[in-house]
């Protein structure tokens, strides 16, 4: 009997971590030091020893929760995304004073509320890992409660997330009304049948899904939010929310647009399309006149999410695995990214701007590499993992024939370059008058980036495995 | 198995400038780190001129070709090979990189690790452009090039650096971007007539693209390599480039990467969409025509001889691309000649250039005069190098242009003419720029400069050397090219509709011909 539960164990691993560390963080004495990220760490590690299991397996739970490869290789980069930001927030947890255990917890409870995204069939079960996820993202947010900026980017980001959940919830209200199920097989069936005259409420609910989702991947125009959240996030947060926030949101949106709402293509494509170019454009010539390291990767992310669309747009024989193999490869690029900026910043410094990093390569020769390397990637330059996500992307986005969508996509990307050196100019070519201080890098931090770093070049260099995987698991859906 | 010696070429360096980093970046570790950089540099060469030993000159086929399966899902490889045209750039490629390193001997005490590591690795970047047989990992050297240039620029260079450097970087991209965009969509049509992708440049040969897709990708590319080369009005960002780049940023720059521009063309663009090239020959003629004569007067008042030669070099690169453009024997090999050529004067001169600010910090003509009394050395090697880039008979430039003009003759009497007026311009701006440095009155401040030192015979000595050879000798280096250079040729006539645009000229007398015309 406790086979039907197969499909919910990697999920279950990750909330029992989560509420381990709520027990561990109600037994601390104050001032005591507890070692609850490891613990965590460990939790994950069981997750990704039940995903290996379930591979290739396809089980499902209660009809709401399948373990498809789909959703086992979203499942995955969740994995990483949660050990890497896990790794990183040691230092800046430290540092900033922040509560350990509620820290760490909310970490794991959103963690677990996105592999149930990722992994839900139902629209019912989504929305219900939508706002676990959601809920918990919007405390660590403003977690950092001395700060004004913090209480700030929370607040907005939770007015605005409430708003688009509801517009979600909307959506899948209309879709019950028109279909008479939430799940998104029936959805699909039910849809199917009469897709050549679809009627007026159904395109409205799948208008309003799509707002949902769109919020949540922050896509134009309803990116308002993502500047300031993550600028106002402690850094190793902002790394967690851009990329695992964005791989969940756009794995229940493939799994929504691409299944369930497939017959429908011929309306949403259009919107769809639209939505990522703008996207990419305002992502990037915005970014290009940012003066804050945050907010200028905030609008890279937001960039990123273009091509991502673009992906899912393009999501033809070819294309299968580029959006998977794109949110594994930004997932630790940009993780790299903001733990860097976290492990540099300090209570003084708190390293918000370019001039900031003005000769970091002198004093520290590896992180500025470090950086420099995470930058190019997410720049789109070879031999780094961006460039093949970038690639795989286009020639999908080419051959499924919106060559328009990849012009703008190449063309963006140039632009995005421009702001990335940016930061490398500031801290490979501008010298400083103060040397800048970093602290000593604990070994678990330095092991994730060494981590990320070499998954970068992995996935720069020799991409064929991982593509093969992404493209074979993402036909388990559609 | 053979021995993979291209592949060696790639990754000599990459494995030499990792290697580096054993050594601490502190000034005891100085001379080790350069004479290890030095070093592996020269073991590369080395490994080139085995290279071309082993060429079989007289085959046009790609030789010592290696594949390997890389993303098999999109039909692409690591495919590398070389024949006649890519063989001497990558020769010409290892002999600058030593020469680069060591010209900076002095010069470059900043970082100095990291600046022989990014020369290494810029090497190795530019021999994967040259070798690869797949459009894909073509692409890969191509844009992970930009990297370590950009960095070379940024980092070392003078006062405006990062402008340059940042400029450099985006033209290039902004360029390149559309060409991956055309790559994809080859590889998207070979998918559609034989069911599997492939990015196999042999392959993608075979397959005829479509009139109208032909247009834009050979648009897409050649906007590419157009900004590259640089083609007027694309060439904005190197005049830049080059004065902001340190003397061994600009040896690279203009003696091999932008060789890579018209390499490109030759390699690339003309023969996978030869109808289009065919349409479009004789626009690109007219800029490179136009290129010649602006860059020769724009040339002429520059006050800093950098500047100076980087115009000149506008102008130089024009010659090829119209050698290319006549799509004839003659005008071909000329190409092909004078990139090498462009190589080895133009790189010469900015090392002329770069021991005089060493010397002087400036670079601005009007401080320099009366030097051939003071330096004498230097200004004769100064005079044989300026001569070779005029293109004087007995010395290498003259081969290459004068075939060029041969071959352009035979295409288009007009545009040959008015590119014939670039000779005379040439000698104009670069007598007169001598002429100011080198005669007339000492001013005080260069009365003490020092002559010529031993590293600085070390790094002219093999220039001029391989300057006269080659003006003498042009056939030692014409023979390899021949066959290849055929093919390609029949290559671009059977795929060209304008059947009349491609004269059939006898070819073996050619050479032949070059050889007692340069011999004179």
């Amino acid at each position: 009997m406790f086979s039907s539960m197969n499909a919910i164990v990697p999920m279950a691993c990750v909330f029992a971590a989560g509420i381990a560390a709520m027990l561990a963080e109600a037994f601390r004495a104050p001032g005591e030091r507890m070692p609850i990220g490891p613990l965590g760490i460990i939790g994950l590690i069981g997750a990704s020893v039940a995903t290996f299991l379930l591979w290739d397996r396809n089980t499902a739970s209660f009809g709401v929760v399948v373990a498809d490869n789909f959703g086992l290789f979203v499942t995955w980069i969740l994995i990483i995304v949660g050990v890497l930001s896990i790794a990183l927030s040691g230092p800046v947890v430290e540092r900033e004073g922040l509560p350990l255990g509620e820290y760490y917890a909310l970490m794991l409870f959103a963690l677990g509320g996105m592999i149930l995204m990722a992994t839900a069939t139902d629209l019912l079960v989504i929305f219900l890992a939508l706002e676990v996820m959601s809920l918990a993202v919007y405390v660590l947010t403003g977690i950092r409660r001395d700060r004004p900026v913090a209480s700030e980017a929370a607040m907005k980001y939770f007015l605005l997330g409430a708003f688009a959940s509801s517009f979600f919830l909307y959506g899948i209200a209309l879709t019950y009304g028109v279909t008479g199920s939430t799940s998104l097989t029936q959805i699909g069936a039910m849809i199917a049948a009469q897709s050549m005259h679809p009627a007026p409420l159904q395109l409205m609910a799948m208008g309003l899904l799509l707002v949902g989702f769109a919020f949540k991947v922050a896509a134009v125009p309803f990116h308002m939010w993502t500047p300031d959240a993550y600028e106002g996030a402690p850094p190793p947060v902002t790394g967690f929310m851009s990329t695992g926030v964005k791989a969940a949101a756009f794995a229940a949106f493939a799994r929504v647009f691409l299944s369930a709402y497939e017959p429908l293509r011929a309306d949403w494509a259009p919107i769809i399309w639209a939505i990522a170019a703008a996207t990419m454009i305002l992502g990037t010539v915005v970014g290009v006149a940012q003066s804050s390291l945050k907010r200028m990767l905030a609008y890279s992310s937001i960039a990123h999410g273009g091509y991502l669309l673009a992906a899912l747009l393009a999501a033809n024989d070819l294309g299968k695995g580029a959006i998977l193999f794109y949110l594994l490869t930004y997932a630790v690029t940009n993780l790299g990214a903001f733990g860097l900026i976290g492990l540099i910043e300090s209570r003084e410094r708190p390293n918000d701007q370019f001039k900031d990093y003005a000769g970091l390569w002198n004093q520290h020769p590896v992180l500025a590499g470090l950086m420099a390397m995470f930058l190019l990637s997410l720049g789109g330059f070879p031999p780094f993992g961006g460039f093949i996500a970038k690639y795989y992307v286009f020639m999908a986005t080419i051959s499924a024939g919106y060559t328009w969508l990849a012009i703008i996509g190449v063309l963006t990307s140039v632009v995005s370059v421009f702001f990335y050196l940016r930061v490398i100019v500031m801290m490979y070519m501008t010298p400083n008058n103060e040397p800048i201080r970093v602290p000593a890098v604990p070994a678990i931090a330095a092991l994730a980036l060494l981590a990320s770093a070499v998954l970068v070049l992995y996935l720069g260099i020799l991409p064929a495995q991982v593509m093969d995987w992404a493209a074979a698991s993402i036909s388990t859906i559609f | 198995m053979p021995f993979p010696i291209l592949t060696a070429l790639i990754a000599l360096p990459i494995v030499g400038a990792l290697a580096l980093l054993a050594f601490k970046d502190d000034h005891e570790h100085e001379s080790i780190i350069r004479n290890a950089a030095l070093g592996v540099s020269l073991l590369v060469f080395a490994v080139t001129v085995l290279l071309w030993a082993q060429f079989d000159s007289s085959s046009a086929e790609f030789q010592l070709v290696e594949r390997h399966a890389w993303i098999p899902a999109f039909g692409i490889g690591y495919a590398v090979g070389v024949d006649g045209i890519s063989l001497l750039l990558i020769v010409l490629t290892g002999f600058l990189t030593p020469i680069a390193l060591l010209c900076s001997w002095e010069s470059v005490h900043k970082k100095l690790r990291a600046f022989c590591m990014v020369v290494l690795l810029l090497e190795s970047a530019m021999i994967g452009v040259f070798v690869s047989l797949d459009l894909f990992l073509f692409y890969v050297f191509w844009d992970a090039m930009l990297i370590p240039m950009y960095f070379l620029i940024g980092i070392w260079g003078y006062d405006r650096r990062i402008y340059a450097s940042i400029k450099f970087l985006l033209y290039t991209m902004a360029g390149s971007v559309l060409m991956l965009l055309a790559i994809l969509g080859m590889a998207g049509l070979y998918a559609t007539a034989t069911g599997r992708y492939s990015f196999d440049l042999l392959e993608l040969y075979t397959l005829t693209v479509p009139s109208h897709l032909q247009f834009w990708f050979f648009l897409a590319f050649a906007l590419a390599f157009a900004i590259k080369v640089p083609l007027f009005p694309f060439h904005t960002w190197l005049p830049d480039a080059h004065v902001e780049a340190p003397t061994a940023g600009s040896v690279i720059l203009a003696g091999v990467l932008l060789k890579m521009g018209t390499y490109g063309l030759l390699r690339f663009a003309f023969p996978l969409f030869p109808e289009a090239a065919a349409y479009f020959a004789p626009y690109l003629a007219l800029l490179a025509v136009i290129g010649i004569i602006y860059g020769a007067l724009v040339a002429m008042v520059q006050p800093d001889m950098k500047k100076l030669v980087a115009y000149s070099s506008v102008s130089h690169l024009g010659f090829v691309v119209l050698g290319i453009t006549a799509m004839n024997t003659h005008g071909v090999q000329g190409a092909v000649y004078q990139m090498l050529n462009h190589g080895i004067s133009t790189g010469g001169l900015f090392l002329i250039v770069g021991m005089l600010s060493d010397r002087r910090h400036t670079r601005l003509i009007s401080e320099y005069g009366g030097l051939k009394h003071v330096t004498p050395r230097l200004v004769a090697a100064f005079l044989i190098i300026t001569l070779a880039s005029i293109g004087l008979p007995g010395l290498n430039g003259f081969v290459g242009e004068f075939l060029i003009l041969l071959g352009a003759f035979a295409w288009n009497p007009t545009l040959a003419a008015f590119a014939a007026t670039g000779v005379i311009l040439s000698a104009t701006y670069m007598l007169w720029m001598f002429q100011r440095v080198n005669y007339g009155p000492i001013t005080e401040k260069n009365k003490a400069l020092p002559d010529l030192k031993p590293r600085e015979w070390a790094l002219l000595i093999p220039v001029i050397a391989l300057s006269i050879v080659m003006g003498v000798l042009p056939n030692l280096f014409l023979k390899p090219m021949g066959p290849s250079i055929e093919r390609l040729l029949s290559q671009l006539k059977q795929g060209s509709s304008v059947q009349a645009h491609v004269p059939s000229t006898p070819t073996n007398s050619d050479i032949s011909l070059a050889q007692t015309r340069g011999g004179n």
